[in-house]
């Protein structure tokens, strides 16, 4: 699997990603996170509607091996969910970053994503965990 | 996100002595793999997907790297005696080349291990025992044995390389690099010495994947030209190398035990679904414990189950009787998806009165309550040849 951490994108601690357009925070897990999990096989996601604060449990991820909770990384209200990565959430195996992005949050703190990593700054966090 | 209970321990995980290697280390890094701490072992979990890796098993061939395991040899006349003591299935039976299944039990019936006996001679056994209880089994069985002037136990664990080829391919897969040895003649529980690549092996007709399959002995030097070996003489068979992530989805899809999570010292064989592999008409540790419990009858029972609604259940979770409210009636001791029947299935043990297949039972999956039909065990059984 590549590692790729695009550089478009904004990244937390937890594994999560996060794609800004105006007040519209897309939220996925990284490729980090799907390759730790292994097959994916079962993901709970919110409803459209749902409020959740920054760092609240937002969705939960499961694979053969591992049960894992999904994280907001900003406060806001579900607009969207990806539907078809809940009816088929390998998705996730296959592309994380596009296909498998799992909910859209409009957000209601904005400049909660200053607090977000970079790419570069989440791959340095990557490479110091790993040692 | 945060990685749940059944998230193994990273490799890295400071803290502890570094986890040991197996003679096949080097291949598994070199293959990819994603490697674990296992119980002391550093081991492949996957090396590119459980899913894909199971599926070898079920209809090509797979490989797994079980050098860890350990295998302690009792050499004398006294051999047999010996391990009949210690074992709660009847050795005595067994004729040279024959295997089985058994529980080493304490005085109270609790588990000590499961493993499989060996019988090469009347005077040689090898026994097979978890890599996680090989200190404390060696440990049982020298203070088993101690005083014994008719047989001599040796743990042969750091020199024996042991690599399971599991697969409705398998016994053509040996055949290619063993033609002459006819392992492939061998019936379940049997195994026979043969020369391959030029070193004497033992194949064993055993496993843990509920698959056709062989385990295969060697020295633990030629172990890696082993494994080598069978992955570049199968392709056509779709050989892939597998990781302990799919032996487990293989062996809870087969309701085979694994100790420290069905079955430990606080089991007993009974509870456990092993009344099978306790003969009570010879003599052994744990058997007037066992007799009594027997006689007592069961309080519980290691059930299978299948999950009716969307959730998995994992080693720990609560086990209920009603939808909501009550306390908690059992504990599931394994759960997984099981990918070739399709569904999330799990083991646990449970109140024997609501033990019966056919009964609805709530698993707390991570606080919701998850509907599960208890099944007949195992979830697969391989056809007939």
């Amino acid at each position: 699997m590549s590692k790729d951490y695009p550089n478009d994108l904004r990244y937390t601690n937890d594994h999560e990603w996060v794609r800004i357009n105006g007040k519209i925070a897309t939220v996925g897990i990284t490729a980090y996170a799907v390759e730790q999990l292994g097959d994916i096989t079962l993901i709970d996601l919110p409803k459209e509607g749902e409020k959740f604060a920054r760092g609240a449990q937002l969705a939960t991820v499961e694979s053969v091996k591992a049960v894992s909770d999904i994280y907001a990384p900003v406060s806001g209200s579900v607009v969207k969910v990806n539907v078809p990565v809940g009816d088929s959430p390998e998705m996730l195996n296959e592309d994380c970053y596009d296909e498998g992005w799992i909910v859209e949050l409009e957000m209601s703190n904005p400049s909660e994503v200053d607090q977000l990593m970079t790419s570069a700054q989440y791959e340095k966090e990557l490479s110091d965990n790993a040692h | 996100m945060s990685h749940g209970p059944s998230e193994p321990s990273d490799h890295s995980s400071a803290g502890k002595p570094a986890p040991k290697r197996t003679p096949l280390y080097d291949r598994h890094v070199a293959l990819g793999a994603r490697i674990i701490d296992f119980g002391g072992w550093a081991m492949p979990v996957q090396y590119a997907s459980i899913l894909e890796e199971h599926k070898a098993v079920r209809t090509g061939v797979g490989l797994f790297d079980v050098c860890h395991m350990g295998e302690v040899e009792f050499v004398g006349l006294g051999a047999v005696d010996a391990v009949e003591k210690l074992v709660t299935n009847d050795v005595r039976k067994l004729v040279d080349g024959q295997a089985r299944y058994t529980a080493v039990c304490y005085e109270d019936g609790g588990i000590v291990d499961d493993c499989i006996v060996y019988r090469e001679r009347h005077d040689r056994i090898v026994i097979v025992i978890n890599a996680s209880n090989i200190e404390k089994d060696i440990a049982w069985f020298r203070k088993h044995t101690d005083g014994r002037t008719d047989c001599v136990l040796r743990d042969l664990s750091a020199e024996t390389g042991l690599i399971a080829v599991q697969g409705p391919h398998a016994a053509a897969l040996l055949d290619r690099l063993a033609h002459e040895a006819g392992f492939s003649a061998l019936k379940s529980f049997h195994f026979k010495a043969g020369e391959m690549l030029g070193v004497t092996v033992w194949a064993a007709r055993t496993g843990y994947t509920g698959e056709d399959g062989f385990e295969l002995f060697c020295p633990a030097s030629e172990a890696a030209r082993i494994w080598d070996a069978l992955l570049s003489a199968g392709g056509d068979f779709g050989v892939k190398p597998c990781g302990l992530g799919a032996r487990d989805t293989l062996r809870l899809e087969a309701c085979l035990s694994l100790y420290g999570n069905d079955i430990d010292q606080t089991t007993t064989p009974y509870e456990a679904g092993l009344g099978w592999v306790v003969k009570l008409d010879h003599d052994f540790i744990g058997r007037p414990a066992l007799e009594q419990k027997k006689a007592a009858g069961l309080s519980r029972k290691l059930v299978a189950f299948v999950m009716e609604g969307r959730g998995t259940a994992r080693h720990g979770y609560p086990i209920f009787a009603e939808p909501e409210g009550g306390a908690p009636i059992g504990i599931v001791t394994s759960g997984s998806l099981g990918p070739t029947v399709g569904k999330n299935i799990g083991l646990g043990y449970v109140p024997i009165a609501r033990a019966e297949v056919g009964q609805t039972l709530y698993v707390d999956c991570r606080g919701k309550r998850i509907a599960a039909l208890l099944a007949k065990s195992p979830f697969y059984r391989r056809s007939a040849v």
